[in-house]
């Protein structure tokens, strides 16, 4: 069994006591930012990106992911106590879960979260162990036209896919190009865009971008928008669902698990969308749908299996294909990539102790945030108490240092002060920033696959209609563009 | 219904992007454009500017259509306060050293807020200060003096 020796070569890897350490900073920190309502994951991994700089590649990357799905769990500790979402995945949850605390039932409905969480890591976790290798080997034939037509497809899904308006979703995708193009052209040697500052002569940063467009835009509407918060006070008593709950909540969570994990592989789709779609589902189906958003468990295992489930299947095209499906994962894949690590298919065979590594760092994590969230959560339900006027000076304080540790250059602080008036008008004018940022990652390696696609075919575009694989994801793209202009897609995107 | 262009959502929106897709496409004209086959620098940018224009104008289109506002008020003081604290760091401290420029930007910061108590800010300003000391400097060993000029 070749999967087993993987497994146990991941495991040896990742009960390293460094690895371990990153593996349990990274889900400790994660559930920190998903109790915080208005830190998420993206702004947090931005933030930290600077400092990976730091470590090797596998205990960063370790401790990268694990903010990002331990965040998840986080998230549902602040839907269920204090009906507001703790994290954009978990805003679902709000809905049962905090009618269940308001009947005294806030212990049974935190430990469904957490074990539905759980069960559905790990079913995500073991989907990345078996799809990882295949997809890895059949991407492994793509060329450059094929590689063309993914990243468009994937473009094209993730700014129909997002929260709001297609069309400047697609807009947003090509300023994302657009900045991707700044700097040196790697094929002519010509600075592009560098309007005659050196700086921008070697690009714009990666971190500059995403802490620019999500945290100092996302710090700003924050600070105009402010609900009041109240904290659940009553007491946590009787942390243990009844055998009743657990045998309502058992279908829930596998299909919820099975739905996110299917959107989480998605482009543009993510955590978030899946929690929505799972929990209609689940009101459709079920024999009394009255008892939702009264605090039906349902209600609560189901989302929360699904944005778990679709937090570690989104690893899976960013880690074989190299093609990022949501905005965080356009972070993991740039830590890599500043990490030297060349992403793609080849991961897996170059670097094993990287992809095994990190896929067994996820179960000891997923096992480490049920003991973080269960018997703890009276820890994180006082962290709560802390008031959003500490923390965005401190946020914004972080986030200087990290730009500025990128290149020990002041000009990239005063690029990302830019980029963050620039995100913020965007967020005000309702354009989403994921698209973007997804664009502007990709962008570099859109056009030299489109140019090497366009030599090899001696300037022919109908190479990308030519060969059967590329014409299949070109179709794709075509289709979920014309999905896009018909009534039904615009009433579902407009539902989230 | 008398539409209100000067706060209308798509039509800033439409412009923006169509500003953004022109100035591309304008630049581009000095990088060698290359044919399909072997395309120049200038060919990538050149066709984005021109999706870009295309799709700016759409937006624009509906936004005069749709006549729909941009919600809420434009947070213009917490934006001016947060720039302007991120502006003074990377001004600071090359020049002054770690320590004033971390207390600045902290104190700066703290103003975008609702309520700003300068006690609180003033203690908040020194457990930050202490607790990035301690992680950047000696922890991760970045080369910036505490105090004092880099140069």
């Amino acid at each position: 069994m070749e999967l087993l020796s993987n497994l146990a070569l991941g495991f040896g890897v990742a009960f390293s006591l460094e690895n371990l350490a990153y593996c349990f900073a990274g889900v400790a920190l994660g559930t920190l930012i998903g109790v915080l309502p208005g830190v998420g994951p993206l702004v947090t991994i931005a933030m930290l990106f600077p400092i990976t700089f730091h470590l090797p590649a596998v205990p960063a990357i370790i401790m990268l992911a694990g903010i990002f799905y331990g965040a998840q769990y986080g998230g549902s500790t602040t839907s269920i106590l204090v009906n507001l979402p703790g994290e954009t995945a978990s805003a679902v949850t709000c809905i049962d879960g905090y009618q269940m605390a308001r009947q005294g039932r806030a212990g049974p409905a935190l430990a469904t979260a957490a074990l539905a969480s759980f069960f559905a890591g790990c079913v995500g976790t073991l989907l990345i162990a078996l799809a990882g290798p295949t997809l890895g080997e059949w991407a492994l034939k793509f060329g450059a036209a094929e590689y063309t037509s993914l990243m468009l497809m994937a473009l094209v899904a993730s700014a129909v896919m997002t929260q709001g308006d297609a069309v400047k979703g697609l807009a947003m995708v090509v300023v994302g190009l657009l900045i991707g193009v700044v700097g040196v052209d790697v094929n002519s040697g010509m600075a592009r865009y560098s309007f005659g500052i050196p700086e921008l002569v070697d690009g714009i940063g990666f971190t500059v971008v995403a802490v620019g467009l999500f945290a100092v835009a996302e710090i700003v509407t924050n600070l105009e928008t402010r609900e009041p918060r109240e904290v659940y006070t009553g007491k946590l008593t009787g942390l243990m669902p009844t055998a009743r709950d657990l045998r309502d909540a058992a279908w829930p969570t596998v299909r919820g698990t099975a739905m996110g994990a299917c959107f989480g592989v998605l482009p543009g789709t993510g955590p978030a969308l899946s929690s929505f779609a799972t929990y209609m589902l689940e009101k459709k189906i079920a024999r009394d749908p009255s008892r939702f958003g009264r605090g039906a468990i349902e209600g609560v295992a189901a989302p929360e299996a699904a944005n778990n489930a679709a937090a570690q299947t989104a690893f899976i095209p960013m880690l074989t294909l190299g093609i990022p499906a949501t905005a965080t994962m356009a972070l993991m894949l740039a830590a890599l990539t500043l990490q030297g690590i060349a992403t793609g298919p080849q991961v897996m065979l170059d670097k094993p102790d990287l992809f095994w590594g990190l896929i067994a760092s996820m179960w000891i994590g997923n096992c480490l945030l049920v003991i973080l969230n269960l018997p703890l959560v009276g820890l994180w339900v006082r962290l709560l108490t802390v008031p959003y006027r500490w923390l965005f000076p401190s946020l914004i304080l972080f986030c200087c240092i990290g730009n500025y540790s990128v290149s020990n250059n002041p000009f990239d602080v005063y690029l990302c002060a830019l980029i963050g008036v620039l995100g913020y008008v965007l967020v005000k004018l309702e354009c989403e920033p994921a698209p973007l940022l997804l664009g502007y990652v990709l962008g570099p390696l859109l056009e030299e696959n489109l140019r090497r696609a366009l030599l090899i075919a001696r300037g022919d575009p109908t190479v990308f209609f030519t060969r059967p694989l590329s014409a299949a994801f070109m179709v794709a793209t075509v289709v979920i563009l014309v999905a896009m202009v018909a009534p039904a897609a615009r009433g579902m995107r407009r539902g989230t | 219904v008398k539409p209100d262009l000067r706060n209308n959502r798509d039509l800033i929106a439409g412009l923006l992007f169509i500003v953004l897709g022109a100035l591309a496409a304008v630049l581009a004209r000095d990088y060698p454009f290359g044919t399909t086959m072997r395309m120049g620098p200038g060919y990538f940018p050149t066709m984005l500017g021109g999706i870009l224009l295309v799709f700016g104008a759409t937006i624009l289109l509906r936004g005069i259509r749709s006549g729909e506002t941009v919600k809420g008020e434009w947070g213009v003081r917490p934006l001016a306060w947060i720039t302007l604290s991120i502006v003074l760091f990377g001004f600071l401290l090359d020049r002054v050293g770690m320590v004033p420029a971390t207390v600045v930007t902290l104190c700066v910061a703290a103003a975008a807020g609702r309520e700003f108590r300068l006690k609180e800010v003033l203690l908040l300003a020194i457990v930050m200060t202490a607790f990035s000391v301690a992680v950047f400097s000696y922890g991760l060993k970045l080369p910036y003096p505490l105090v004092g000029s880099y140069y």
